[in-house]
């Protein structure tokens, strides 16, 4: 592997060089939490963040986004604005692959030109996680602690300098016409492998099993009495999935304008765990029950997603984890289907012997 | 769906409708009208008995509504019969001929009609499911001569509330097409039989090994016309259900219509109950 090198020292120059042709994301401090905001100044960003609030699914998938606008009657749809090119900088590894999730989502099938034109112009510039960011993260259980592709360029943090790999031709040109790059050297190689060797053994694994035993677990624990007990807990508020990378589902709503006849049509995040998301014109709801919207999520998080992407709809940020009031988390609900199915197993065992 | 409507949609957004027109609106009941659709320059809907289309009324939004024509005689046109359910069909019935509304689709998987061929046909419909399964019972009547015997049992929950009763009257006459229709409460004039749709189930003999099922109805309906397909000895690949879900985005994003990982509006509204009978969300 080659990369280039960027002293630490270079990176303001490098924002306003950046910010000479595209709008510059990327995570900053915000009343004691960290959130991805626009970068005015170099001074703003703090690529060493734990983590963020929202995760950068906000810049691809908007939290309310125009698909039309209408006028007299007669629609016509709204693609975001070609030339407004966004580099977002310091996507950690999780949220790196909960896009490439998104990706598969909104380009298979039916093509959604909304997601795919805003795509087309976000470069993405990730940050290889040197430490856990916080009690949470679980990354290391769900293999997304590192990354192999799915960046443009991808930073990784050698104490003075930053190591840059090139993922693509768009991230290529974002270090085109910048003066203070350099190729990396032997003695830079070296040290990347010694940072890299480090960082492993610094993450907890926090899953009890394999990941790749998550599927089968969830798919023999469909009827465990946890999702009863996690629906008496869950107040139904929808932070989980108003924080996940991977949420994608929406309700598309429309407004209009003074003139009653004009407006526009917009969809906007919406959440399977919120208690009329599937109620129909007719008042029927085919998921009333909380433990049933529960279980679901968890379902599309750690099976239905595999199921149909061959990725995992969880990407162990633990955000989710983070916001819930109730405490209730992928960590301890999967490790809890795991305990139950062996405990299970272990007293079919023991009758079976005593038989 | 037409390469032209296709081709049209993918160079923008699968979200922009194509601008239809209304041209006949037919109260059938209270509550339900039947509303004839035409889209621009005589473009044909191509679609398959058991689809739905996304209709829209900009600045009152967007849901989902089964084409209730067959596609045999579609003739530039499609029918939607359309409950007073919600915010979208509460303007939708207040519109008349001329009006234009916003067309998407068609979307999901129908009734694959030429797999039926040489069988007989059982329909079970109860209530506003009439209107999806009439897609498919106009197209077998109009090809008449490749299937078996055609019986339909109908249930609704009153006299006031059967669908097409100009249309059950032609039926009651054929010979070809055994009907039996039934209410769960029958008013003065009401002469027929009485009871849920699962009465008339004793009153039929079927050849369950040559029989295909279909039944579409009210969400607690289906579990019952199941148990009476399966006594008869129907097999479960060969019961046919469409099944209700709110499918906002019919393009399989939005999540609204899973059941448990089946997106309805991509592998359904129609199903085979051998398919979704796993899924403990379905039923």
């Amino acid at each position: 592997m080659t990369f280039y090198v960027i002293p630490k020292t270079a990176v303001p120059d490098w924002v306003d060089h950046l910010r000479k042709s595209r709008r510059v994301v990327g995570p900053r401090p915000l009343h004691g939490q960290y959130v991805f905001d626009e970068v005015r100044s170099a001074r703003e960003l703090d690529l060493s963040y734990p983590t963020t609030v929202i995760p950068p699914k906000k810049y691809l998938l908007p939290q309310r986004e125009d698909l039309l606008s209408f006028r007299a009657g007669v629609g016509e749809a709204q693609l975001a604005q070609e030339g407004s090119p966004t580099v977002v900088l310091g996507v950690h590894t999780c949220d790196l692959h909960a896009i490439q999730l998104l990706d598969l989502v909104f380009s298979q099938g039916n093509r959604d030109q909304h997601y795919l034109t805003r795509r087309e112009s976000v470069a993405l510039v990730s940050i290889e996680c040197l430490k856990p960011c916080g009690p949470h993260s679980f990354c290391k259980s769900m293999g997304t602690l590192g990354v192999i592709d799915g960046y443009d360029l991808h930073l990784t943090d050698l104490g003075e300098e930053y190591a840059v790999d090139v993922g693509t031709e768009k991230g290529q040109a974002l270090l085109k016409g910048f003066g203070s790059v350099r190729e990396g050297t032997e003695a830079d190689h070296r040290l990347f492998n010694r940072v890299m060797a480090e960082k492993w053994p610094r993450f907890p694994l926090r899953l009890d099993f394999d990941i790749t035993e998550l599927p089968s677990l969830l798919s023999t624990s469909y009827d465990s009495s946890l999702w009863e007990e996690l629906g008496q807990r869950c107040l139904a508020c929808g932070m989980c999935t108003n924080v996940c990378p991977t949420c994608y589902c929406f309700n598309v709503l429309d407004e209009v304008d003074f003139t009653l006849s004009a407006g526009r049509r917009y969809r906007i995040w919406d959440s399977c765990q919120l208690d009329r998301f599937a109620t129909v014109a007719g008042g029927h709801n085919f998921r009333a029950a909380q433990a049933a919207r529960v279980r679901h999520r968890f379902f599309r998080k750690g099976k239905y997603q595999t199921d149909a992407y061959g990725l995992l709809g969880c990407v162990g940020c633990g955000r989710c984890a983070q916001v819930c009031l109730v405490h209730i988390t992928p960590v301890d609900t999967w490790n809890e289907l795991n305990r139950r199915r062996n405990t299970a197993s272990l007293s079919a065992g023991v009758k079976e012997a005593q038989a | 769906m037409t390469a032209e409507l296709k081709s049209s949609l993918e160079s923008t957004s699968i979200y922009l409708p194509t601008l239809a027109t209304i041209t006949n609106v037919r109260p059938i009941t209270k509550m339900e009208k039947v509303f004839t659709v035409e889209l621009p320059g005589g473009m044909s809907l191509g679609h398959k008995p058991g689809q739905f289309v996304e209709v829209s009324l900009f600045g009152i939004g967007e849901a989902p509504i089964s084409i209730c024509s067959s596609p045999s005689r579609s003739n530039g046109r499609f029918e939607l019969c359309a409950r007073k359910a919600g915010d979208l069909t509460g303007v939708l019935h207040t519109l008349g001929p001329g009006d234009r509304i916003g067309v998407r689709g068609p979307f999901g998987e129908g009734f694959p009609v030429e797999r039926f061929r040489g069988k007989d046909m059982l329909f079970a419909p109860g209530g506003l499911g009439l209107a999806p399964l009439r897609s498919l019972i106009d197209q077998v009547l109009d090809e008449r001569g490749n299937f078996g015997r055609v019986i339909i049992l109908y249930g609704a929950r009153n006299p006031s509330e059967l669908l097409f009763t100009d249309e059950l009257a032609e039926w009651a006459r054929r010979s070809d097409v055994e009907l039996l229709v039934t209410v769960d409460r029958g008013d003065a004039t009401w002469k027929g039989n009485e009871g849920v749709i699962t009465t008339l189930f004793p009153k039929i003999q079927i050849y369950p090994r040559d029989t295909v099922a279909f039944t579409v109805g009210p969400p607690v309906m289906y579990r019952f016309v199941i148990m009476e397909c399966l006594a008869k000895g129907i097999p479960e690949g060969n019961i046919w259900l469409s099944l209700e879900r709110r499918m906002k985005c019919g393009v399989g994003k939005c999540g609204h219509c899973q059941i448990n990982n089946v997106y309805v509006c991509q592998s359904g509204p129609a199903f085979r109950y051998s398919e979704i009978k796993h899924l403990g969300e379905a039923l």
